[in-house]
């Protein structure tokens, strides 16, 4: 077995027993990128220099006998809209191309405490704006399983990273389904915290109130040793929550019996692509028989999710992607002679179509004249939605549904129809929207070989029982015989 | 009521965005379906609901608002396009 098909919790056994170094670990990734990412094309950068100096200092410390985190010396890729000092940030947008952080985002500086390992910075939708990282200004990334489908997005490719096992695990961030979708195109496991758990000073706002950055992992136990790692007030953050620090590798239990499991029956239906259906009335079975109760219910206002998001995402994003003028970083225009030029051609050379368009819509509807009947009403749709979703928390531990409608779908299928695209979030955003917890976890392979994912739902802060749940199941299951197969995209 | 490109060519002007003519065709048309779509929201009953904004219910965690000393002033104007003397550089605003 190659040193990069382990998970992180059985690298950091072999560190700790002085089996492997962190020096022959991390060249592995840099091999293994090297072999596969010119297929995939995941990363947008790679950090090999300082990742193999990083790493050797570590085996130094390790080796001289001084006290060292267990997670020093241990590889992770980061999504490009988290800041790291020195290096390149650039949202995969031209806006970025040439933005070198001037700090750590609050995730890195909490890493770099543990000493870990960065790789690179990866692939993404412009802005974190898509589902299919296909909105990338520089290159689209490609699906690990079919090379010819999209990885998903935005959060793209950290979650082709980790699947075709370019990286251990990886960083991504979910405005409105960014880690869980992709993880569920790409057959590997992603967690949205809870918004406020986890700080985004140093992520690239897209939609503030909506974003949260999480892990992308091959199994369940390496999303709770990072987001151990992760989780936390920041004072940097005002909407990241104070309180207690949590083990999240104590929810680690193989036991589900008496859980009562909803099943939304608006997710099982109309819409959802009949094999992915099956795969997840699969799962249902699979809790039933482990001893979990699960019970059909109805999250009605959840079709209205997705309107509400796009009109509060875009609005937000607007009024965030205000601040790219021209003047104090991000690409700046050759063609102006006054200030009011720079900013307009700064922006309309700098930004993507895709961003422009939901600028436009953000801007529309936030204009005077359309605030009330948009954003305000889409703020109270909000409340009706986070209100029957705690009505169902009060008779149900979790909801289960499928990540996403369909498996992954072919490159170009769907960039003609904005819309289209946006449905393919239907079943992440409204968790985005009520500010709750979800992970998509592998389950089954289509018919096409292509993976299907099952997300779990929990209460606000109660990323225990998705754990707990997640675990059982994966401890149940065969799902990690299967590794991707690179196959198709000769082009 | 379908939006215009009357409308969208206000609304990039708002945003700071220049449209060429198939821009403001393309985005007219991907306005009117994405509006109408929208207008879905319609449906619901929002009588006596008050607005959510943030999801939390303790919306701020507050610190005291006391000076930091960033550190880094090379950093960040590194970054800038046009710099002089430690300044961020723009065309001349006032006759």
């Amino acid at each position: 077995m190659e040193l990069y098909e382990y998970t992180v919790h059985e690298l950091i056994e072999k560190l700790e027993k002085g089996e492997i170094t962190s020096e022959t670990l991390t060249k592995s990734y840099f091999d293994r990128i090297k072999e596969k990412d010119n297929k995939v094309k995941a990363y947008v950068s790679t950090l090999e220099e300082s990742a193999m100096k990083k790493a050797k200092e570590i085996d130094e410390k390790r080796k001289e006998g001084k006290p060292v985190s267990k997670f020093a010396g241990i590889p992770i890729g980061i999504k490009d809209n988290m800041c790291i000092e020195g290096t390149k940030t650039t949202c995969s947008s031209k806006m970025l191309e040439n933005f070198v952080s001037p700090y750590n985002a609050t995730v890195i500086e909490k890493l770099n405490k543990e000493d870990l390992v960065y790789l690179g910075k990866l692939n993404m939708d412009e802005f974190a704006m898509g589902g299919s990282t296909e909105h990338s200004a520089f290159f689209k990334t490609h699906n690990p399983w079919d090379l010819e489908r999209v990885p998903g997005g935005s959060s793209g490719g950290s979650a082709a990273a980790v699947s075709a096992e370019m990286a251990p695990w990886t960083l991504g961030s979910d405005t409105g389904g960014s880690i869980r979708q992709p993880a569920s195109l790409c057959g590997v496991v992603g967690l949205k915290p809870t918004y406020g758990l986890v700080s985004r000073y140093g992520l690239v706002a897209f939609a503030s109130s909506l974003d949260q950055i999480g892990p992308i992992t091959k199994d369940v136990t390496d999303s709770a040793l990072l987001l151990n790692l992760i989780a936390g007030h920041d004072e940097k953050d005002s909407t990241s929550m104070d309180m207690e620090k949590k083990d999240y590798t104590l929810s680690l239990v193989n036991d589900v019996k008496g859980m009562k499991i909803g099943l939304p029956k608006e997710y099982i239906g109309e819409g959802i692509n009949e094999e992915v259906k099956q795969a997840i009335l699969n799962v249902a079975k699979k809790y039933e028989e482990l001893g979990a109760t699960v019970e059909e219910c109805s999250l009605d206002v959840g079709k209205y999710a997705t309107a509400v998001y796009y009109i509060i995402a875009c609005a937000e994003a607007s009024s965030n992607l205000g601040r790219f003028d021209g003047i104090r970083y991000g690409y700046r225009t050759e063609k102006y002679d006054n200030l009011k030029d720079i900013y307009r051609n700064s922006r309309s050379e700098g930004f993507g179509p895709e961003v422009k368009r939901r600028i436009i819509l953000g801007t529309y509807v936030l204009s005077s004249g359309y605030y009330d009947a948009y954003y305000k009403k889409a703020q109270k749709v909000r409340t009706v939605i986070k209100n029957a979703y705690d009505e169902l928390f009060k008779k149900y531990d979790l909801l289960l549904t499928p990540t996403s409608p369909t498996t992954a779908f072919k490159i170009g299928e769907k960039t003609s129809n904005p819309l289209e695209m946006y449905l393919a979030d239907i079943c992440t955003v409204p968790v985005n929207i009520g500010g709750l917890p979800g992970m998509s976890i592998p389950c089954a392979l289509d018919s096409k070989g292509l993976p299907i994912g099952f997300q779990l739902i929990g209460k606000a802060f109660d990323e225990e029982t998705i754990f707990r749940a997640a675990y059982t199941y994966e401890q149940n299951s065969n799902f990690k015989e299967n590794k991707p197969t690179f196959k198709g995209g000769d082009n | 009521m379908a939006i215009s490109k009357e409308e969208i060519i206000h609304i990039a002007k708002l945003a700071d965005l220049n449209l060429s003519e198939a821009e403001i065709e393309k985005y007219t048309k991907d306005m009117q379906e994405i509006i109408e779509f929208a207008n879905t929201i319609n449906n619901v009953n929002t009588e006596g609901m008050g607005e959510t904004i943030g999801t939390n219910e303790k919306v701020n965690v507050l610190r005291k608002d006391e000076v930091v000393e960033f550190g880094n002033r090379d950093g960040l104007l590194q970054n800038a396009p046009s710099q002089d003397e430690g300044m961020f550089r723009i065309p001349k605003v006032l006759n």
